[in-house]
C-alpha cells in the first residue's frame, strides 16, 4: 500500500505538466466511467445493508431496540452461539491440518510434482462447497452412506456409537473439506517466506527442530497463523448452503435462521431477521478488520 | 538468540534430531491420511451414484438425469446466468478500474474497500436486505435475470482484483497516449487496446465467476429460482443416487474452471465459491 501512495504524487505532477493530451477528458468522463460502478455498488450492496439497519431499528412508533434485544434471547441466542462455536472449531481444524499439510508438502524428499498437485487440488476443493459438498458427505457418512454401511458390515456401528453427520461435530467434519484447502492456500506463501538460512543458522547454533520452531519459526509465523485463523473463522461463519443442505434447518445457525425468517416458516418477525443479518455483518466487520490489521503485519515478513 | 546459543552446547551432539528431520516416511503417511479424507468422499459419491439398489450397480442414475428436462433447464439457466454475470461485471468494472488506474488514483482506497465489502456482507445477509428493499417492478425481480445483480456483487472481488492487477502491469498512460495520438476515441482505446491486453486476467476472472455462479445456492434458493444448485438440492430430497451423480458433475465443473484459472493465471490460486 505504501508503494502506491508514493506512486501517486509524481504521477499527478507529470500529468499536470502536460495538460494538452488529456484536455478533452474532464469531469464528464470520470462521471461516465466511474459512476456506473459506484452507483451499482451503492444500489445493490450499500443500500440493502442500510435497509437492514432501518428494519432492525424501526418500530411502529419510532426507533426501537426491542428487535436487537431479541438477539440476546432464546432461539436467536442459540443460533449465534452455535455459529460461533462451529466456526471456531472448523477454523481450528482447518488451521491445524491445513498448516500441517502445507508444511509437509514443502519438506525435502517429497515427490516432485506434489506441491503443484496439492495447490491445484486446494483451489478446487476450496471452491467445492455448498449443496454438492453436503451430498458428497451424505453419500459417504450419512446414515446410509457408503462408509457407514461398510463399517457396519465389519462390525463398527458409527451411528450406534453416537456419531452423527447431522450435528455440530459432523458439520465441523464437512467444513474441513473447504477449510483445510483454504488454509493451505493462505499459509503456503508465509511458509515459503521462512528462509532456509534461518533454520540452518539455528541448527548451527545447536537448536533442535523443536527449539527452532518454538523460538524462530512459530514466532515469525504467528501473525500469518492468526490472520489465517480469522479468515477461516469468517469463511465458516458465513457458510449457508452447506449446513442448509446437510441439516435442513435442524441445527440453529445464524444463516439458516435468517433464511427461515425470509421463507416465512418460523415465529420470528422480519425485523428480527434483519437484526440477525446485522449481527452477522457486525461479526464479519470485526473479522475482516482484524484480518486487515494482522495482514499488514504479515506483509513485513513475506516481502 | 543468546538463549539459543546457550543451550546450543548441550544440543550440538544430538545428531538424532537432524536424521529424523530428513526421514520422509512419517510426513508421507501424514499426507496420505489427509489425502484420504479428501479422496474418500469423492470415491464414495462416485460409487453411490452407480448404486441401483441391492447388489446391482450401473449407470441408471445418469441415464435418468439425461432424460430429465429439469436437469437440462437448470443447467442451462445457471450457464446463462454465469455468462450474463461475466458480461455485466466487465461492463461495469472495466471502465471504472481503467479510469481509476489512469486518472483517479486517489480513489484506489475506496475501490479496495469496495472489493472486500462482499466478504463483509455475507450472501444471506445481502439477500435479506435486497428482499426488504426491492419488491418490484416485477419485470426486474420476477425473472431469473434478477439473480445477475447479486451475482455481479459476489464475483466483484475476484473480477476487480484480476482487472486491477492486469492494468497495473500495463503501462496505461503510454497505451493511452499512443492510441489517442493515432486518433482513437475512448471506446476504441478501452475495447480494442486495453481489454485485448488483459485477456489472461479476464479469462481467469471469467472462469472463477463460472465456478461461483454454477455453485451459488443462497440467492437462488431464497428468491425461488431453479438454478443448478437448487436443482441438486431438490433432487437430493427425492433420489439420493441421482443427487450423487449431480454432485460429481458439479465437482467436475469446479475442477475444469479451476484448472483453467491455474493454467491461464500463471499458477496463482484464487478462492471464491458458494459456501
Amino acid at each position: 500500500m505504501d508503494q502506491d501512495g508514493q506512486g501517486v504524487k509524481p504521477e499527478a505532477e507529470h500529468l499536470a505538466a502536460r495538460p494538452g493530451l488529456f484536455a478533452r477528458s474532464g469531469g464528464t468522463l470520470s462521471l461516465l466511467f466511474v459512476c456506473p460502478f459506484l452507483a451499482y455498488v451503492a444500489a445493490f450492496l450499500v443500500l440493502p445493508t442500510g435497509m437492514l439497519l432501518v428494519e432492525a431499528f424501526a418500530g411502529k412508533r419510532g426507533p426501537t431496540l426491542s428487535y436487537l434485544a431479541q438477539l440476546g434471547a432464546g432461539q436467536t441466542l442459540v443460533a449465534f452461539r452455535n455459529s460461533v462455536v462451529l466456526s471456531a472449531f472448523a477454523a481450528l481444524v482447518g488451521l491445524a491440518i491445513g498448516g500441517l499439510a502445507a508444511y509437509l508438502v514443502m519438506r525435502p524428499g517429497m515427490p516432485r510434482g506434489l506441491p503443484s498437485l496439492v495447490t491445484t487440488f486446494s483451489a478446487v476443493a476450496a471452491n467445492f462447497a455448498g449443496v454438492p459438498l453436503a451430498f458428497a458427505f451424505i453419500a459417504t457418512l450419512g446414515s446410509l452412506g457408503m462408509i457407514t454401511v461398510w463399517l457396519k458390515s465389519v462390525g463398527i456401528d458409527l451411528y450406534g456409537m453416537g456419531f452423527s453427520l447431522y450435528s455440530l461435530p459432523g458439520l465441523v467434519l464437512v467444513y474441513a473439506y473447504f477449510q483445510i484447502p483454504l488454509m493451505i492456500i493462505v499459509i503456503t506463501p508465509a511458509l515459503e517466506a521462512l528462509r532456509r538460512e534461518w533454520r540452518e543458522a539455528a541448527e548451527n547454533l545447536g537448536a533442535s527442530a523443536w527449539d527452532y520452531w518454538r523460538l524462530v519459526g512459530l514466532p515469525i509465523l504467528l501473525p500469518a497463523l492468526l490472520s489465517a485463523y480469522i479468515l477461516l473463522f469468517g469463511n465458516a461463519f458465513s457458510a449457508y448452503a452447506t449446513p442448509y443442505a446437510l441439516t435442513s434447518g435442524i441445527i440453529a445457525l445464524v444463516p439458516v435462521e435468517i433464511s427461515n425468517v425470509l421463507s416465512g416458516n418460523v415465529m420470528l418477525s422480519p425485523q428480527t431477521g434483519a437484526a440477525l443479518a446485522l449481527g452477522m455483518i457486525l461479526v464479519m466487520v470485526v473479522v475482516m478488520g482484524l484480518y486487515a490489521l494482522i495482514a499488514r503485519r504479515v506483509s513485513r515478513w513475506t516481502r | 538468540m543468546d538463549a539459543l546459543a546457550g543451550r546450543g552446547a548441550a544440543a550440538r551432539w544430538r545428531p538424532g534430531a537432524r536424521v529424523r528431520q530428513r526421514g520422509t516416511t512419517g510426513p508421507k503417511a501424514g499426507l496420505l491420511l489427509i489425502g484420504l479424507y479428501f479422496a474418500v468422499p469423492l470415491l464414495a459419491t462416485g460409487a453411490f451414484s452407480l448404486w441401483e439398489g441391492g447388489q446391482r450397480y450401473g449407470f441408471r442414475a445418469y441415464i435418468v438425469l439425461i432424460h430429465t428436462d429439469q436437469f437440462w433447464s437448470s443447467l442451462g439457466l445457471s450457464l446463462r446466468l454465469a455468462a450474463e454475470t461475466i458480461l455485466a461485471g466487465l461492463v461495469i468494472l472495466v471502465p471504472a478500474t481503467f479510469w481509476m488506474n489512469l486518472r483517479l488514483r486517489a480513489l484506489r482506497p475506496l475501490f479496495d474497500l469496495i472489493s472486500v465489502l462482499p466478504f463483509v456482507v455475507p450472501p444471506i445477509a445481502l439477500v435479506a436486505g435486497m428482499t426488504a428493499l426491492y419488491t418490484g417492478p416485477s419485470w426486474l425481480v420476477g425473472t431469473s435475470n434478477y439473480l445477475v445483480i447479486p451475482y455481479v456483487i459476489l464475483a466483484l472481488p475476484y473480477t476487480y482484483r484480476a482487472l486491477d492487477i492486469g492494468m497495473r502491469a500495463l503501462n496505461l498512460r503510454t497505451l493511452t497516449e499512443a492510441s489517442q495520438s493515432l486518433g482513437a476515441g475512448w471506446g476504441v482505446l478501452i475495447f480494442r487496446v486495453v481489454v485485448p491486453n488483459l485477456t489472461t486476467a479476464l479469462i481467469g476472472a471469467a472462469l472463477l465467476t463460472i465456478a461461483i455462479v454454477m455453485g451459488e445456492f443462497t440467492f437462488a434458493n431464497i428468491l425461488l429460482f431453479n438454478t443448478f444448485a437448487v436443482y441438486i438440492n431438490y433432487v437430493g430430497q427425492t433420489s439420493a443416487t441421482e443427487a450423487a451423480a449431480l454432485t460429481l458433475l458439479s465437482f467436475l465443473i469446479t475442477w475444469l474452471a479451476m484448472l483453467g484459472v491455474l493454467l491461464t493465471g500463471r499458477g496463482q490460486v484464487q478462492i471464491g465459491g458458494a459456501r
